[in-house]
C-alpha cells in the first residue's frame, strides 16, 4: 500500500511539475472558465430568472468543462518520445499509474477550480462567505467523481481517433449524475438551508466517488496494456 | 537469468510469435537479425512485459526492476532537464532516494552528458537525445538489457560509444538481447545469434569463431532456404 | 450463415407473436380506467424497456467476463447487445411521448424515469461510437468492455438516484410487493409481451452477432 501510494505520488509529482513548467494547459484551462463564466452572464436576462436560481447550474456547468479541457491533457503528454511504454515496462504498477494520473488530475482541476470560484462569486454576486467550507466540500466530492471517471476515460482515448471530441462524448453521461447531485447541494446551500438538507446528496456523491475510483482503479490495467 | 518457453502471439491473422524459447545466462549477448516483420519486437515486448503473449511464458530473473528497454522512442519528457528524467525513472525503478543522484550522475559522466544535465531534452540534438535515452534505460543498472534496432540514427561515433559500452556491459554479467534488421550491426558483441522470420526462430546457435561475414552469409542462406 | 438464418426465423417469430399479443391486447384485454385507449401502448413500452436494460447489463457481464476470459465470442455478442438495446432504448424513447402526450399533456419532460432511459439510450451511443474509432480489434474488445462494466455501475446509480427523486412516472406495477393493482387479464397480456420482447431481443442479437463473426472472420476491421 505504501508503495502504490508512494510510485503514485511518483507520477503525480512529475505531472504538476510538467504542467507548472509549460503551463499553456493550466492558463487556457484557467482562461476558458473566466470566458464560460462571462459568457453565461450574457446568456441569460437577469429581470427574468433570478441570480440565485441560475447560479448552480452556471457554476457546475463550468467546473465540468473545465474538468473535460484539464483531462483531455493527462495522458495526452505520455505520448511525447513514447513515454507511457516507458512507463509500462517499468515496474510502476498500473494501479499506480492510475491513481497518479488521477492525483495530478485532482491538482490540476483543483487550482481551475480555485481560480473560477472566487470568479463565479464576483460575477454573480451570491454570498458564499457562510457556507464557504461545505461547499467546499461539494465542490470536491463531486471533482474526486468526474475526475476518477474521467482519467480511465482519457487513457482510452488517447488511442482512439478524433480523441479530443471522444472524451466529452463517453464522460458526459457519467458526469450528469454527479452534477445533478452537486447542483441540488449547491442549490441549497447557497439558499441558506440547514445542512441537514445537504448531507443526502453529500452521501449520494461521497458514494459515487468510492463505487468510481474504486472500478476506475479496477479497470485502468485493460486501458493501457498493449 | 532470462527465459521463455513456446511463444506463441498473432495480432489477428498476422502471426508476430510462432513457438520461440530461449535461454540465456549472464555475460550472454543474444542478437536476433530478421527482416521487417519478422516479430522481433514483439518478442522483446513479450520479455519485457509489455505484452501478455497468447501462449507460452517469459521469465526475467528480478522482474521489471532488473531489465532496461532501449527502443525506437526515448521515453524522455522534454520539458524535463536530463537529470530530472532520470531521477524521476531512477525513482520508478525504485531506485532508493540516496543512491539516485549518484547513479545519474555516474550514468551521465559515462555517456559525457555531465554538462547537459540541467538542460531541458527538448533543446538536446538528435545525437544528444538518444544518449539520454541509453543514460534512462542504465540508471537503474539493469540485469538484462532488451535493445530494439538500438543503433538506428545515431551517427558512426555515436554508434561506436554504444557499441564499447554494451561490451563493457557484457563483461559485467549481464544479458543484453539486441534485435536488429542490419546484420553488420552488433555482430562483434554477439555471443548468440538467431535469426527469426515469420515469428519463428529459423536458427538459434553460439556465435562460435564465426566472423561477421560469415554470419551475414548464413543469414542471407537462412532467409532465402526457409 | 446458419446463424443469420436461425436468427431471422426466431425474429420473425417475435414479430408474429407480438402482432398476436396486440390483438390481444387491443380486442381481449379490457380498458384502463383513466388513461383510456392510450394505455395499450404499455405493451410495447414496458417490455422494450426492461428488454432495454437486460441488453445493458449483459454487455456489462459479458465484459466482466471477457476481461477475464479474453474470448472473442463475448465481445461479438456484447457488441450485438449493445446494439440490439439501442434499437429497444429508441422504441422506448418513441412510445413513451406518445403515450405522454395524451396523459400528461406534453411530449417530454424531465422525468427521473424518462431521464434515466435517456441516459441509457446516450450510453449505448457513446459505447458504439467508441467501438467505431479504435481500429485494433483486440483493444477494441477491451474498451468496450471496460465502458461497458462502467455503463452498468452508473445504470445502478441511476436506479438508486431514480428511487430518491420525485417521479412523475407511473410506478412499477407487476413487482409492486403487495397485490397487484392491475386486473388479471391486463398482468396476463403484458407478461406475454414480455416474453415476446425476449424472443425478439434473442432473434436480433443471433443476427448481429453473425454479422460480427462475419467481419471478424474475413479479418478486416
Amino acid at each position: 500500500m505504501r508503495e502504490l501510494l508512494g510510485q503514485a505520488w511518483v507520477v503525480a509529482r512529475k505531472d504538476l511539475v510538467l504542467e507548472f513548467r509549460t503551463r499553456t494547459a493550466l492558463l487556457s484551462a484557467v482562461v476558458f472558465t473566466a470566458l464560460v463564466l462571462t459568457v453565461f452572464n450574457f446568456g441569460r436576462d437577469p429581470t427574468a430568472v433570478a441570480t440565485i436560481d441560475l447560479a448552480p447550474s452556471i457554476l457546475w456547468v463550468t467546473f465540468t468543462f473545465a474538468a473535460m479541457l484539464a483531462l483531455n491533457r493527462a495522458f495526452q503528454l505520455e505520448l511525447e518520445n513514447g513515454a507511457l511504454e516507458g512507463l509500462l515496462v517499468s515496474p510502476l504498477s498500473r494501479h499506480s499509474l492510475f491513481l497518479g494520473k488521477l492525483l495530478a488530475n485532482l491538482g490540476f482541476v483543483g487550482v481551475v477550480e480555485a481560480v473560477g470560484l472566487p470568479l463565479f462569486v464576483l460575477f454573480f454576486n451570491v454570498s458564499v462567505g457562510p457556507v464557504l467550507l461545505p461547499l467546499i466540500g461539494v465542490i470536491a466530492l463531486a471533482t474526486v467523481g468526474f475526475v476518477s471517471v474521467g482519467t480511465l476515460f482519457s487513457a482510452m482515448v488517447v488511442r482512439t481517433r478524433f480523441a479530443e471530441l471522444m472524451l466529452p462524448v463517453l464522460l458526459l453521461p457519467f458526469l450528469l449524475l454527479p452534477l445533478t447531485y452537486a447542483v441540488q447541494a449547491t442549490a441549497r446551500l447557497l439558499a441558506g438551508r440547514p445542512l441537514s438538507e445537504v448531507s443526502g446528496w453529500l452521501k449520494l456523491l461521497a458514494a459515487y466517488d468510492l463505487v468510481f475510483v474504486a472500478v476506475a482503479t479496477l479497470l485502468f490495467p485493460h486501458t493501457v496494456d498493449e | 537469468m532470462l527465459s521463455a518457453e513456446g511463444l506463441r502471439h498473432a495480432y489477428g491473422r498476422v502471426v508476430a510469435l510462432d513457438g520461440v524459447s530461449l535461454t540465456l545466462g549472464p555475460g550472454q549477448t543474444l542478437a536476433i537479425f530478421g527482416p521487417n516483420g519478422a516479430g522481433k519486437t514483439t518478442l522483446l515486448k513479450v520479455l519485457a512485459g509489455l505484452i501478455r503473449p497468447q501462449q507460452g511464458w517469459a521469465r526475467v530473473a528480478g522482474g521489471r526492476r532488473a531489465i532496461g528497454w532501449i527502443g525506437h522512442q526515448s521515453h524522455l519528457y522534454g520539458h524535463l532537464s536530463v537529470l530530472e528524467n532520470l531521477l524521476f525513472w531512477a525513482a520508478l525503478y525504485g531506485v532508493t532516494s540516496a543512491q539516485r543522484g549518484v547513479r545519474a550522475t555516474a550514468i551521465l559522466e559515462r555517456l559525457g552528458l555531465s554538462d547537459r544535465a540541467g538542460q531541458p531534452v527538448w533543446s538536446l540534438s538528435r545525437g544528444l537525445a538518444q544518449r539520454a535515452a541509453i543514460a534512462k534505460a542504465l540508471v537503474h543498472d539493469p540485469h538484462v538489457l532488451l535493445l530494439d534496432e538500438p543503433f538506428t540514427g545515431l551517427d558512426l561515433a555515436a554508434a561506436a560509444q554504444l557499441r564499447t559500452l554494451l561490451g563493457e556491459l557484457r563483461s559485467a554479467e549481464r544479458v543484453l538481447v539486441l534485435a536488429t534488421h542490419n546484420v553488420d550491426e552488433g555482430v562483434e558483441l554477439a555471443t548468440d545469434v538467431a535469426f527469426q522470420r515469420q515469428g519463428r526462430f529459423v536458427q538459434l546457435t553460439p556465435r562460435g569463431a564465426r566472423g561477421a561475414a560469415e554470419i551475414a552469409e548464413a543469414y542471407r542462406q537462412a532467409m532465402t532456404d526457409a | 450463415m446458419r446463424l443469420a438464418q436461425k436468427g431471422r426465423r426466431v425474429a420473425l417469430a417475435g414479430l408474429l407473436l407480438l402482432g398476436g399479443v396486440y390483438v390481444r391486447a387491443l380486442a381481449f384485454t379490457p380498458v384502463e380506467r383513466f388513461q383510456g385507449p392510450a394505455q395499450k401502448i404499455f405493451y410495447l413500452h414496458v417490455p422494450a424497456a426492461v428488454t432495454t436494460e437486460l441488453a445493458v447489463i449483459l454487455v456489462g457481464l459479458a465484459g466482466v467476463f471477457f476481461l477475464f476470459l479474453r474470448d472473442p465470442r463475448l465481445d461479438r455478442f456484447a457488441e450485438a447487445s449493445a446494439e440490439v438495446g439501442t434499437v429497444f432504448a429508441a422504441i422506448v424513447l418513441t412510445t413513451g411521448p406518445i403515450w405522454g402526450k395524451p396523459i400528461w399533456g406534453t411530449w417530454w419532460t424531465w422525468d427521473a424515469r424518462l431521464t434515466s432511459t435517456l441516459f441509457l439510450f446516450f450510453l449505448l451511443i457513446s459505447y458504439h461510437v467508441l467501438r467505431g474509432a479504435v481500429t485494433d480489434a483486440g483493444l477494441r474488445a477491451r474498451y468496450g468492455a471496460v465502458l461497458g462494466i462502467c455503463a452498468v455501475v452508473l445504470v445502478g446509480f441511476i436506479h438508486l438516484s431514480v428511487y430518491l427523486f420525485p417521479t412523475l412516472h407511473p410506478q412499477p406495477i407487476v413487482l409492486r410487493p403487495g397485490k397487484p393493482g392491475v386486473p388479471p387479464e391486463m398482468l396476463v397480456t403484458l407478461l406475454m409481451s414480455f416474453g415476446v420482447f425476449l424472443v425478439l431481443y434473442v432473434g436480433f442479437v443471433m443476427q448481429r452477432y453473425a454479422i460480427a463473426l462475419r467481419r471478424d472472420a474475413s479479418g478486416h476491421v
